[in-house]
C-alpha cells in the first residue's frame, strides 16, 4: 500500500520501537506498525469499519511534549516524526491489564465454545496476557445463548464488548438492529424489543465476532477449527461473486467465511452466500442418473443415461434437423463447463438455440456490449444511475458497496425504479416509473439534471420479470446518448450468467464476447464447423417446445417452471418437447418432467473459473468430492460428444481453461497462470488499460479474520503447482472483434393502461423458492411470503383491510393471495415477489406481452 | 474567616422562593446583562468575562472566557449548558435551576451572543424533575416576553433555545458524552483528541460546553463589570463559587463564598457555614471536590478554597461538593460506597473501566463483608493502576504536589469516569490501610453496621 514512486513525498516517516516506518497519511498506528512487522494486540479494531478506541488492548506508547503517553494505536493517526513504543513495561502492563480485565468476566469455556481454536481473546491471551488470574470472585451470568435472528446467537458471557457487531450492523449493512444495553459490566448486546436482526447481513458479525459471543445456527457445534480445511473460492450464489473461504471437514462443507477481496466483497458476504452451502451437504441431493420409465424416473447407470440422452439427441439431429435441439441454463456452471456445452452445441449437435438466461435477464448483446463497469467504478462514480431491481434483494453485497460509497459521499445515487428499493433511503434522485415506461423516465431524468459528472455508471438490469426489457434498453440507451462516457455494471443475478454468456451460451454467440456474424473464420477455423443459422433464445425456444418443434430440450441447471417468468408456457414447452435431458444436482419441478436426469457436481465440489457481474474471472476452489457418481457437466458434454460421433478435443479442465485463454478474444491473457497470480482475479474484455491496473489491495494476510482461518488449511490449490499448458492451435483467420452494442432509439410505444387494472411488478426476494435457499434448511423459511403489495389508497379504493385475501387476475390467470399495504409501491402499480411459495407472479405473466396488468379484486 | 465570606452573586435571589417567577426576576435586575450585553460588541462580552477571570464549575476549572476563545472560526456553532450535574455530593446546579432558573436562561443568552452561536442547548438531568419544570416554563414564559427566540429585546438578534432532558447517566456529565447523548446516542464519551468540543462539539460542529453555575455568574458580570468579579475572592479562581457541603457537618448546604478567602477549616467549622461536625465528633476526612477528588484529612483544612494550592496538596476543587466524614466512619465502607457508585456508571465503552470499575467494587465489597484476603490490598492498588497506571494524586504521601502526583493522571481509559473509581479506593487505602487490615482479620467490619 506504500507509494513513494510519487514525484511528491507522499509518506509519512516515523518510528515504531526505534524503527523507521513510512506509513500512509492519515491511517493509524496501528495499520502501519502491522505492515512493518509490529502486529499490535486489537480486538475493536478492524480496518474496515470506523475506530471506536474502545477495548484497550491496543495501547501504546506515544511520546509526545509530557513524554511518552498510553494511546489506543487503533485511534491516533500517523505523524510525521511520530515515536511510538509497543514494547515498554508500561504497555506490557496496560496489555496484560486489559486482558486480565477482559477474562474476569469471561467464562473460559473454551472446551465447548465454537471459536476455541480460532479465538483471538485466547491467542492474545497466549501471547500478551498474564499466565493466570486474581479474580476470585463470582463471574457475571447472563442467559445463555439467547437468538438474536434465527441465524446468529449471543452468548453474553462470552462477550468482550467490542462494539464490532453493533458497527457493522449500524455502519456497514445499514440493519442498526443491535446495540448496547445497560451499563457498567453489565452492558451486554441485545436486540430491541420485538425486533430480531433480521438483517441480510448477520452472518458477518459472527466472523467479525473476536470471541465466540456470536455463532451461526448453521455452523454451532458442527466442527473445532482444528479439524476443518480449507479453499478460497468464489461465492456463486449470486453473480456479485465475494471471495470465500470454504471450510469443510469429514468431507462436509461446515462454513464459509468472507475473505477481503479490496475490489469486491472487501470481507463481507450475505447470508445467502454465507450459509447455502447446506444445500451441497444436503442428502436430497442427486447422486446416480435418473432415467423414465413411464410416469416414474428411476435410478440407472450413467452408460445407459448417457447413451438414451444421447440417441436422442442423435435422433433429433439427424431426423428433425440440429434446429430441433436446445439447450437452456448454464449459470450454474463453471466457464469451463459452459465453454464445453457452447462448444457441443454448436459443433457436434448443430445448434445455435442456447440460452443461459431463462427469458429473465437481458439480451446478451446489451449485457456484454455495453462498456463495462467494475463495482469500484461505480463507487467512486460522479453518479450512479441504477437501473434494475431491488440491489438488496438480489445482489445483496454489490448493495453494501453502493450504500457504502453513498454514505461517505463518494458517490450520488440515483435510481430509476417502479417501486421503492433497498437503496432509496440512499439515492439522492429516486424516480418511479410504471412499468412500460423506464425509457420516458430516463429522457426525464437526463433532462431534470440529475445524472451529473464525468464518471458515470449505470446498473442496468432487469427490474421486472413483469415487464419485456424493452423499454429498459431504450432507457439504457438513453443515458449512452446524454452520456457518452457512462459505463454500465449489469446488474444479472444469476450465478455465473456472466461466465456464461462470455462462453457464448446465448443465440448468435460465441466465447469471449464475439458475435457469430464478427466471427470471420476464426471459430469456425478452430472448432471445424458453426451452425449456418442465429437460433432462438430462451422465450423462442419455449414456444417451439410448446408448438412440438423442439425434439430435444437439455436443461442445464434449469428449471423453466420456476425461472421462466411464465409457468404456462414453460409447462407446455416441458410437455411438448420430445425429449428432455437435465443435469442437476437436485431434483426441481422441471427435472421431475425430463426423460433423464444426470447427477451433476455444483460449487465446492469442483475447481473452475467463474466470471462475475463486472466481467471479473476467477478461480473457484474444490473442497470436497461430490456425492455419488456426480460429474462436472464439462465431463458431460465431453462425452456426449464422444457418444455422438464429435470430439470437443477437450480431456481435461485445464485445457478448458487453457482454449478459452486462446481462442476467446475477451479472455485474452487470462490464462491460468496469470489467474493464480491475482488474488482478486482479472477483468475480461477490458478495452482499457486502467482496469487491469489492480488497486492496492489488503491482502488476506493483513487480515486477522481470514488470516486466522487461512492458517487452518491450504489456502491456494493451485498456484504451487507448475502450470504446463497444452497450445490450442490458433486457427489462420484473424481473431474476431468483441461485441459492442448501442440500443436503438424509440422503439417501444409505452402500452396503455385502463383505470381499473394495476400493472404488476415482480423481481426477487433474496430468499425464494430457488435450489439453493430450499435445499438449505437454516434458510429455506426465510422467505416472506407471496403478498401483493399495493399502496394504502388501493388497498382504500378496494375496501380490504391489510392482511386480507384478495384475487389477483390477470390475462392468464387468476390467483387468490394475500394483500399487503406497502407505500412504497406507487398508486396504480401492484407488486408480487417473484418465486414464493406456492402460485404467484409465474402463473400471471404472459411473457409475449410487454407489461402485465392485473385486477385486484375482493374475494 | 471574614465576615464578607458569604457574598451572594449566583445566590443573590435565593430568599426569595418566587423568584422563579419571571416577574420576580425581572424586577430584581433581570434581564437587565442580556440588555446591556447587547448593546455591547460580542467581543466586548466575551471580553468582560474574560477580565472576570470567571472558571468553569462543572470541575476542571478552565477559564470561561479562554474556553471560548478556542472556539473553531466555522459555523454553525452551539452552546450548551451542561446541567447534567451528577457527581457525588454536588447539587448547586439543581437549586440554581429550581430557585433561579432565569438567570440560567439569561447566562446562557449572553453566552450564545458573545461566541456568536447558532443555538443553545440546555441539557437538564433527567432525575431533576423540578429543575425540568422550573426550567421548561421559565423558557415558555422568556419566550412570550421576548427575551429568547426572534429579535430579542428589539435588539434584531435572535436566539433559540432547545431544551433537552436527561435519561440517567452520571456519565452525561462528562461533556462529550452530553454531546452524544444531546444527538440521541447512547452516551459514550468521545476520544480526545480530536474531539474537544471547541473542535468538533455537537454535530461535529464547534461547540461551548459550559456548567449551569458557571453561565449563571455572567449576567452579574456583565451587570457589575468583570473588574468587578476579579475583585472578589483571590487565588487563581477569583470571584465567588458555590460550595455544596455535605456529611457529616451540623448545617449542610449550598454556600456560595469568595472561596480563595476562606479555609476549608472556615467551611465546616464557621458557625455561619458548616458549623463543626456533628454529635462534636472529631473529622476523619473530607472530599474537598466531588466524589472523584482525592481525600483530604486534618492536615488539609487550613487549605485556602483555591484550585492552586488544593492541586498542590494532590487534590481539586471539582465541583465544590465537600464531603465530610467524622470518625464514625469506616473508611472502607464509605469508599467502597463510592467505588460502587462509579462502576455502576461506567457507561461500559472501554474495558478498564468497565471491567476493572466492578472488580475493585467487588474486592471492597469482600473485604468490608469480611471475605478479604491480606493480598486483596495490594491487588486492589494493582487494579487501580491498570486504569490509571504511575503515580496517583493523594494527599497522605510524603510527597506532594504535581511533581510527585501529574495532573492530570495518566490513564488507560477513554474517560475520567474509570479513575474516579480508583480514587475513594486509592485514597481510603492509603490513609487508613490499618481499617483495611482490620477488616480482614476481624473478618468484617469493626464498626459492625451501627455506622451505616
Amino acid at each position: 500500500m506504500t507509494d513513494t514512486s510519487a514525484e511528491q513525498k507522499t509518506t509519512v516517516s516515523m518510528t515504531v520501537d526505534g524503527r523507521a516506518v513510512e506509513a500512509v497519511p492519515g491511517e493509524m498506528i496501528i495499520a502501519a506498525a502491522e505492515r512493518a512487522g509490529t502486529y499490535i494486540p486489537r480486538f475493536c479494531y478492524h480496518p474496515r469499519m470506523r475506530s471506536v478506541g474502545m477495548c484497550r488492548m491496543c495501547l501504546v506508547e506515544v511520546v509526545g511534549p509530557r513524554g511518552p503517553q498510553l494511546q489506543p494505536a487503533c485511534y491516533v493517526p500517523v505523524a510525521e516524526g511520530q515515536e511510538v513504543i509497543t514494547d515498554s513495561p508500561a504497555v506490557k502492563k496496560a496489555q496484560d491489564g486489559v486482558l486480565e480485565l477482559l477474562l474476569i468476566n469471561h467464562p473460559l469455556d473454551c472446551p465447548v465454545c465454537d471459536r476455541g481454536g480460532e479465538c483471538p481473546l485466547q491467542d492474545q491471551t497466549l501471547t500478551f496476557g498474564p499466565g493466570e488470574t486474581r479474580f476470585v470472585e463470582e463471574k457475571r451470568h447472563w442467559e445463555k445463548p439467547i437468538p438474536l435472528s434465527s441465524l446468529v446467537l449471543l452468548d453474553r458471557e462470552r462477550c468482550i464488548q467490542c462494539d464490532r457487531c453493533t458497527r457493522f450492523a449500524d455502519e456497514i449493512a445499514g440493519d442498526p438492529l443491535i446495540d448496547f444495553v445497560g451499563r457498567g459490566d453489565h452492558t451486554e448486546i441485545n436486540t430491541f424489543p420485538d425486533q430480531p436482526f433480521a438483517s441480510y447481513f448477520s452472518g458477518n458479525v459472527v466472523q467479525l465476532c473476536p470471541v465466540g459471543a456470536l455463532t451461526a445456527e448453521p455452523y454451532r457445534f458442527k466442527a473445532r477449527p482444528w479439524d476443518l480445511e480449507q479453499v478460497e473460492s468464489t461465492c456463486t450464489s449470486c453473480s456479485v461473486g465475494c471471495r470465500v473461504a470454504v471450510q469443510s471437514s469429514g468431507n462436509r462443507i461446515t462454513r464459509r467465511l468472507g475473505i477481503d477481496a479490496d475490489p469486491v466483497n472487501q470481507g463481507w458476504l450475505c447470508d445467502k452466500g454465507r450459509f447455502d452451502y447446506e444445500a451441497v451437504n444436503g442428502d436430497d441431493r442427486l447422486r446416480a442418473p435418473l432415467s423414465r420409465s413411464g410416469d416414474t424416473l428411476g435410478e440407472t447407470t450413467w452408460g445407459e443415461a448417457l447413451g438414451k440422452a444421447a440417441d436422442a439427441l442423435a435422433g433429433a439431429r439427424d431426423r428433425h434437423g440440429p434446429a430441433s435441439i436446445a439447450v437452456l441454463g448454464g449459470a450454474r456452471l463453471t466457464n469451463e463447463d459452459a465453454y464445453a456445452w457452447s462448444k457441443l452445441a454448436r459443433v457436434v449437435l448443430g445448434t445455435d438455440n442456447v440460452d443461459c438466461q431463462l427469458a429473465d435477464g437481458l439480451p446478451a448483446e446489451v449485457v456484454l456490449g455495453l462498456p463495462h463497469a467494475t463495482i469500484d467504478e461505480a463507487c467512486e462514480a460522479d453518479t450512479v444511475v441504477l437501473l434494475t431491481a431491488d440491489v438488496k434483494e438480489e445482489l445483496p453485497v454489490l448493495y453494501l458497496r453502493l450504500r457504502g460509497a453513498a454514505v461517505a459521499g463518494a458517490t450520488n445515487l440515483v435510481e430509476l425504479s417502479a417501486t421503492t428499493t433497498g437503496l432509496t433511503r440512499y439515492a439522492t434522485t429516486s424516480v418511479r416509473y410504471r412499468p412500460g415506461e423506464a425509457a420516458e423516465a430516463a429522457r426525464q431524468l437526463v433532462a431534470g439534471g440529475a445524472v451529473t459528472g464525468d464518471k458515470v455508471v449505470c446498473v442496468l438490469g432487469r427490474p421486472s420479470l413483469a415487464e419485456q426489457p424493452d423499454s429498459v434498453i431504450e432507457a439504457a440507451g438513453v443515458l449512452l446518448d446524454a452520456v457518452p462516457g457512462i459505463r454500465f455494471l449489469s446488474g444479472l443475478r444469476r450465478a455465473n450468467v456472466h461466465g456464461a454468456l462470455d462462453m457464448g451460451l446465448a443465440p448468435g454467440l460465441l466465447p469471449g464476447r464475439v458475435a457469430a456474424a464478427d466471427d470471420g473464420g476464426w471459430f469456425a477455423g478452430a472448432w471445424g464447423t458453426l451452425p449456418e443459422t442465429e437460433g432462438l433464445g430462451a422465450a423462442g425456444i419455449l414456444e417451439a417446445a410448446a408448438a412440438g418443434r423442439i425434439q430435444a430440450l437439455v436443461l442445464l441447471g434449469a428449471d423453466p417452471l420456476a425461472d421462466v417468468p411464465d409457468r404456462d408456457l414453460a409447462q407446455r414447452a416441458l410437455a411438448g418437447a420430445g425429449f428432455v435431458l437435465a443435469l442437476d444436482g437436485h431434483l426441481t419441478a422441471s427435472s421431475r418432467q425430463a426423460d433423464v436426469v444426470l447427477p451433476v457436481v455444483l460449487h465446492h465440489e469442483k475447481p473452475g473459473t467463474a466470471t462475475n457481474l463486472e466481467g471479473r474471472v476467477t478461480r473457484l476452489g474444490q473442497k470436497i468430492t461430490p456425492p455419488g457418481s456426480s460429474r462436472p457437466d464439462w465431463m458431460v458434454a465431453v462425452e456426449l460428444a464422444s457418444r455422438l460421433g464429435g470430439d470437443l478435443g477437450l480431456e481435461t479442465l485445464d485445457q478448458i481453461t487453457d482454449e478459452i485463454a486462446t481462442l476467446a478474444p475477451a479472455y485474452e491473457g487470462i490464462t491460468r497462470a496469470a489467474l493464480a497470480a491475482a488474488h482478486d482475479g482479472l477483468l475480461a474484455g477490458r478495452d482499457d488499460a486502467s482496469a487491469h491496473e489492480a488497486p492496492p489491495t489488503m491482502s488476506s494476510a493483513e487480515h486477522p479474520e481470514v488470516h486466522a482461518a487461512a492458517a487452518l488449511g491450504e489456502t491456494d490449490i493451485v498456484a504451487s503447482e507448475p502450470i504446463a499448458v497444452r497450445e490450442t492451435p490458433e486457427p489462420a483467420a484473424a481473431k474476431p472483434p468483441t461485441l459492442r452494442h448501442r440500443p436503438a432509439g424509440r422503439t417501444a410505444t409505452p402500452p396503455a393502461t385502463d383505470s381499473y387494472s394495476l400493472r404488476l411488478v415482480s423481481s426477487r426476494a433474496l430468499y425464494d423458492e430457488g435450489t439453493l435457499v430450499q435445499h438449505s434448511p437454516s434458510l429455506a423459511h426465510l422467505g416472506r411470503g407471496a403478498a401483493v403489495r399495493v399502496n394504502p389508497a388501493e388497498l382504500e379504493r378496494l375496501g380490504v383491510t391489510d392482511g386480507a385475501q384478495v384475487r389477483v387476475s390477470s390475462s392468464r390467470a387468476s390467483l387468490t393471495l394475500l394483500v399487503a399495504v406497502d407505500e412504497g409501491v406507487p398508486r396504480g402499480v401492484a407488486a408480487l415477489d417473484y418465486n414464493q411459495a406456492g402460485p404467484g407472479a409465474a402463473d400471471l405473466i404472459d411473457i409475449a406481452t410487454a407489461v402485465t396488468d392485473v385486477r385486484v379484486e375482493t374475494v | 474567616m471574614t465576615a464578607t465570606a458569604r457574598t451572594s452573586v449566583v445566590f443573590a435571589r435565593m430568599g426569595d422562593p418566587e423568584a422563579h417567577q419571571l416577574d420576580r426576576y425581572v424586577a430584581t435586575d433581570g434581564y437587565e446583562a442580556l440588555r446591556r450585553a447587547l448593546a455591547m460588541t460580542p467581543e466586548q462580552v466575551h471580553e468582560t468575562v474574560t477580565t472576570a477571570q470567571l472558571t468553569g464549575r462543572g470541575g476542571a476549572g478552565f477559564g470561561t472566557g479562554q474556553k471560548w476563545s478556542l472556539l473553531a472560526n466555522t459555523y454553525p456553532r452551539y452552546v450548551v449548558i451542561n446541567g447534567d450535574e451528577s457527581e457525588p455530593g454536588t447539587f448547586k446546579d439543581r437549586q440554581i435551576m429550581e430557585r433561579d432558573p432565569h438567570q440560567v436562561i439569561e447566562g446562557a443568552l449572553i453566552t450564545a451572543y458573545a461566541v456568536r452561536a447558532t443555538r443553545v442547548f440546555l441539557y437538564v438531568r433527567g432525575e431533576m424533575a423540578l429543575a425540568q419544570e422550573r426550567v421548561g416554563q421559565a423558557l415558555a414564559d422568556a419566550y412570550a416576553k421576548g427575551y429568547a427566540g426572534d429579535n430579542i429585546l428589539g435588539s434584531g438578534w435572535s436566539m433559540d433555545v432547545v431544551l433537552h432532558w436527561g435519561a440517567g447517566a452520571y456519565v452525561v456529565g462528562e461533556e462529550t458524552a452530553l454531546l452524544e447523548s444531546l444527538e440521541g446516542k447512547r452516551a459514550f464519551p468521545r476520544i480526545k483528541p480530536p474531539y474537544f468540543p471547541a473542535a468538533k462539539g455537537l454535530y461535529q460542529q464547534p461547540t461551548v460546553v459550559n456548567n449551569v453555575e458557571t453561565v449563571a455568574t455572567i449576567p452579574w458580570i456583565i451587570r457589575n463589570s468583570g473588574e468587578t468579579y476579579a475583585a472578589l475572592g483571590a487565588g487563581r479562581a477569583p470571584g465567588t463559587r458555590i460550595m455544596c457541603l455535605s456529611g457529616h457537618v451540623n448545617r449542610p448546604g449550598n454556600y456560595e463564598v469568595e472561596a480563595a478567602n476562606i479555609t476549608f477549616r472556615d467551611l465546616l467549622f464557621d458557625p455561619s457555614l458548616g458549623g463543626g461536625i456533628r454529635n462534636g465528633n472529631q473529622l476523619k476526612a473530607f472530599i474537598p471536590g466531588g466524589g472523584s477528588a482525592p481525600w483530604f484529612f486534618e492536615d488539609q483544612l487550613d487549605l485556602p478554597l483555591d484550585p492552586g494550592p488544593v492541586g498542590a496538596e494532590g487534590s481539586m476543587l471539582g465541583s465544590g461538593a465537600v464531603v465530610v466524614m467524622d470518625d464514625t466512619t469506616c473508611a472502607v465502607r464509605a469508599a467502597w460506597n463510592l467505588v460502587r457508585f462509579y462502576a455502576h456508571e461506567s457507561c461500559g465503552q472501554c474495558t478498564p473501566c468497565r471491567e476493572g470499575g466492578s472488580w475493585l467494587e467487588k474486592i471492597m465489597f469482600r473485604i468490608e463483608a469480611g471475605e478479604g484476603r491480606l493480598e486483596d490490598l495490594d491487588l486492589l492498588l494493582d487494579v487501580g493502576d491498570t486504569i490509571a497506571p504511575g503515580p496517583f494524586p493523594h494527599a497522605s504521601w510524603p510527597e506532594k504536589g504535581l511533581a510527585a502526583s501529574p495532573f492530570p493522571y495518566k490513564m488507560t481509559t477513554i474517560c475520567f469516569v474509570g479513575p474516579s473509581a480508583v480514587v475513594p479506593m486509592h485514597s481510603a487505602l492509603t490513609r487508613f490501610r490499618e481499617e483495611f487490615v482490620e477488616h480482614i482479620n476481624h473478618r468484617g467490619c469493626p464498626k459492625g453496621s451501627a455506622h451505616r
